[in-house]
């Protein structure tokens, strides 16, 4: 049987120590987001996903989800568990207190992300879901519809979903179908049908509010010609109870290789009524609010799923004795040494806990942006963390499934055949991080995001910010031997990154397949470059703690060795993509398809 | 219904613990503190009887250093109304001086039942319960698995070895809970937030003299690795000589 513990000791260490979250405290609206807050609701928050949660993980992947005459059975508990959740306040976790919220910054109910999507991540996915719901129609919504809908939203009695997806357009959006005609009151009807549907139909809450992309009759063709709706499954009564049914139903769920216990339902829309959010036309403004959130959101599955598979394959490694050091006997009393001894196993391991710890602490930086870009008093503050929050954003959601998949694949190896039977959990974990490269827009769309508008942005601002900032550490680490030997290969990853920024500059623009081409290889540089240098931030401090005398040494000694693993075992990846970018896109485009 | 919950701030068990070098203490640095197990789930008697009956309050009492705090916000945050620490930087080892300080804070409280966890996982006395019951001059049941209360009086089971007691007893009155009785709730999000706004009251603990005092303390001898003597039924015999002369269990 798998386990999981929330690593607080590591999250305390990059919040507290690193990033220095208290200083959330001073923006306006988190008075009470002291770091004693912060921590009390980490530690509940850790226990929720570690005792509740996540016992009912393997279970709700064997049982999944039934779907019976147009009504869906999510598994065993977890009505139960979303019960308690959503009395505990923790689906308005970040919410508007105005709207029944709790109003604690976004970078807390993105560690509670991480949690969860180590413990559960199908689970997850309801209230993710109605987080999303929210972000939209608080971003877009009339006063009216806020007022209707949010509070519902807020106290997870209704849930949300996201309506994007249909048989034939899917990541291109610009040519869905479904239509949206408008009538006397106001109000809209809405026809056609979604498939890949999260959330869209389930037993855990009393009223479902999709959000759905539709087209106006006089639309114009492409995303220029979209705009949102708010479709409930029944509709509100005055008293804001789920009143008559409307025109929404539920045809079918998917069977699928992972988060078995996540809905994936087609949702036929049968003239139902909706009510436009945003502007027509303009629909995708109000759903990208929701998306971008929902890509960072799915960045912290791919770092969840590694940390829960890590933990176990760890486990693992220190109890299954196989074979002997190859430097002499490690356990002489046993019949052989704990696979921990072989490089190789080392190797695989350090691998995920390099990746794990550093995507920790990127992701959380990026979460305390978000807070800063939305109430920071001073507007160039603002700007700055916007800048970096859109630059980040593709690199969160791609990087991190991309290798968080690939961690969870490492884990299973750890386990030799035992990795890829059930009992041991661990081969759940695979299957379940492999949706997160192709749903919220596909790792490609991600890297095409990121080359194709971030780059070009405000005349190439966001990465020359991102350039600057991690530059500031290289040079900042001449004044210690350990940190300087650290920051070499940042500085060689950034030199890399830059480089490839100019080719890309110069070779993109003339033949936009050259930036396509490289798309990938780029967010990857990127990655690798951006996890380096909190590596540096994180050595950093650990060195100055250690020579203060403070915190746990062993923890601190542990940090160290890894930032020089991942410089030493990781960081040379940023050669190879850089080599790979630099060869171009002629061997890729010559091909005829005949020739494939 | 006015109840007091007395709770202790102890260290969570999973740590390693070491002892300092002069032999007289653990050490400190490194571990984690939680609520007593046990106090917990007098924590969750005491809210579950005020549900229940619609009504009343649940006062927390704690005596221990200023990081308590932590402790009493945490049981505010599982729903109790209001907190006292009763702040001492000392380590106190003498049970009576303890009951007394709890007993002084309580007295005139006004409390239909003061809870008690049976045991604390760190110093094993079991006896503060009984003894602030004792200095109140109110009636103790230990040991409770079982719960009733309706109207001023109240009925209870209590663990007895290989068997169980039913007992009566008049409100109020000092109950020490045993493992059984419930399971304690998580402390909610809105639970936590709320608990921040709760009255918690610091003032010094009044220890008075202490007549027992620490003079040293060991760690329990390393187990020896696990012996395995044969397979199947023909290591009966040299298992059960083992366990009657070297384990002398049989
Ligand atoms: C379990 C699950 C849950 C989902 N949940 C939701 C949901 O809640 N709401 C919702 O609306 N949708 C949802 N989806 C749909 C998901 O977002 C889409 O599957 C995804 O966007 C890809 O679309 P597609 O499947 O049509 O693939 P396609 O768009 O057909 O893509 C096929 C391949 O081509 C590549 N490709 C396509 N276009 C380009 C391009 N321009 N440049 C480069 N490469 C390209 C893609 O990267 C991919 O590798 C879900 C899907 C699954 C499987």
């Amino acid at each position: 049987m798998p386990t999981y513990r929330a690593p607080l000791d590591d999250i305390r260490f990059v919040l507290h120590d690193v990033h220095g979250v208290g200083k959330l405290a001073e923006l306006p609206g988190f008075e009470e987001a002291t770091p004693d807050v912060v921590d009390a609701v980490l530690a509940e928050g850790a226990k929720l996903c570690e005792e509740v949660l996540f016992p009912l993980n393997q279970s709700g992947d064997a049982e999944g989800c039934t779907y019976d005459h147009g009504t869906v059975r999510t598994p065993a508990g977890f009505i139960d568990a979303y019960r308690q959740y959503a009395s505990g306040g923790w689906t308005g976790i970040s919410a508007d207190p105005a709207f029944g919220g709790q109003g604690l910054p976004e970078a807390v109910r993105f560690v509670f992300e991480e949690m969860q999507c180590s413990a559960n991540l199908s689970f997850s996915m309801y209230p993710g879901l109605s987080h999303g719901a929210y972000s939209a129609l608080m971003s877009h919504g009339s006063e009216e519809l806020k007022a209707r809908y949010l509070p519902k939203l807020v106290s997870g009695e209704w849930g949300g979903t996201m309506c994007l997806t249909e048989a034939h357009a899917g990541t291109d959006l610009g040519i869905l179908t479904t239509r949206a005609e408008p009538t006397a009151d106001g109000s809209y009807r809405i026809t056609g049908s979604k498939i890949f549907i999260s959330a869209g139909e389930h037993d855990l809450t009393d009223n479902i509010v999709h959000l759905v992309l539709a087209r106006l009759p006089d639309a114009p063709a492409g995303t220029k010609g979209i705009s949102t709706f708010v479709v409930p499954k029944f509709l509100p009564t005055e008293d804001g109870r789920p009143g008559a049914p409307n025109g929404v139903s539920c045809g079918s769920i998917e069977h699928k290789m992972g988060i078995k216990g996540s809905a994936t339902c087609v949702l036929n829309f049968d003239n139902a009524i909706g009510y436009m959010v945003g502007e027509p036309n303009k629909g995708m403004r109000a759903m990208f609010v929701m998306m971008n959130g929902a890509r960072l959101a799915v960045g912290m599955q791919g770092l969840g799923l590694s940390e829960v598979a890590y933990q176990n394959a760890l486990a693992y490694a220190k109890e299954r004795l196989q074979g002997r050091a190859l430097t002499g006997t490690k356990n002489p009393d046993g019949p052989a040494d704990p696979i921990l001894v072989h490089p190789d196993v080392r190797k695989g391991l350090l691998r995920i806990k390099a990746f794990n710890e550093g995507a920790r602490a990127l992701a959380y930086w990026v979460g305390m942006l978000i807070d800063t870009e939305h109430r920071h008093p001073d507007e160039a503050v603002r700007q700055e963390a916007a800048d970096l929050v859109a630059l980040m954003t593709p690199v969160i959601k791609a990087f991190f499934t991309d290798l968080g998949f690939e961690c969870t694949n490492i884990a299973l190896q750890t386990l030799g055949g035992h990795g890829y039977i059930r009992e041991y959990g661990v081969e759940q974990y695979v299957r379940d991080a492999r949706i997160a490269q192709i749903y919220e827009g596909t790792n490609a769309v991600q890297a095409l995001d990121l080359v194709g508008r971030k780059l070009p942005m405000e005349g190439g601002r966001l990465v020359r910010r991102f350039f600057s900032l991690v530059k500031a550490d290289v040079d900042a680490a001449a004044d210690d031997d350990v940190l300087e030997a650290l920051a070499k290969p940042v500085g060689e990853a950034l030199g890399r990154l830059q480089k490839a920024t100019m080719v890309l500059a110069e070779k993109g623009f003339a033949n936009p397949d050259e930036a396509g081409a490289a798309a990938t290889e780029y967010l990857h540089l990127m990655g690798y470059t951006a996890i380096g240098w909190q590596w540096l931030k994180m050595a950093r401090v650990a060195q100055a703690r250690r020579a203060a005398g403070e915190g746990d040494a062993a923890f601190l000694g542990a940090k160290l060795k890894t930032a020089q693993f991942y410089m030493a075992r990781l960081m040379p990846q940023t050669a190879a993509l850089l080599a790979q970018i630099q060869a171009g896109a002629g061997t890729i485009m010559a091909p005829a398809p005949s020739e494939f | 219904m006015k109840i007091a919950v007395c709770i202790k701030r102890v260290p969570v068990m999973e740590v390693k613990f070491a002892i300092t070098a002069d032999g007289s203490r653990y050490e400190e640095t490194g571990l984690k503190y939680d609520i007593n197990d046990f106090d917990l789930w007098a924590i969750e008697a005491a809210l579950q009887l005020k549900e229940k009956a619609g009504a009343g309050s649940v006062h927390v009492v704690c005596l221990g250093p200023n990081a308590a705090q932590e402790q009493i916000r945490k049981a505010m945050a599982m729903g109790a109304d209001s907190g006292t620490l009763l702040e001492t930087d000392a380590r106190v080892y003498d049970g009576l001086a303890v009951a007394r300080a709890l007993a002084a804070e309580l007295k005139d409280g006004g409390y239909d039942l003061v809870l008690f966890g049976r045991v604390a996982i760190d110093s094993m006395n079991q006896m503060t319960g009984p003894m602030v019951a004792e200095l109140l001059g109110l009636p103790v049941v230990t040991n409770v698995f079982k719960l009733d209360i309706g109207g001023a009086t109240g009925r209870a089971e209590r663990v007895l070895e290989g068997a169980s007691e039913v007992v009566e007893f008049p409100l109020p009155a000092v109950l020490t809970i045993d493992d059984g009785l419930n399971k304690e709730r998580l402390p909610s999000l809105k639970g936590i937030m709320a608990a921040k706004k709760k009255p918690l009251d610091v003032k010094p603990a009044a220890l008075g003299e202490q007549a027992v005092v620490a003079r040293s303390m060991a760690l329990p001898p390393e187990r020896a690795a696990g012996r395995i003597v044969g397979e199947g039924a023909d290591a009966v015999p040299e298992l059960v000589r083992l366990l009657q002369t070297e384990a002398k269990v049989l």
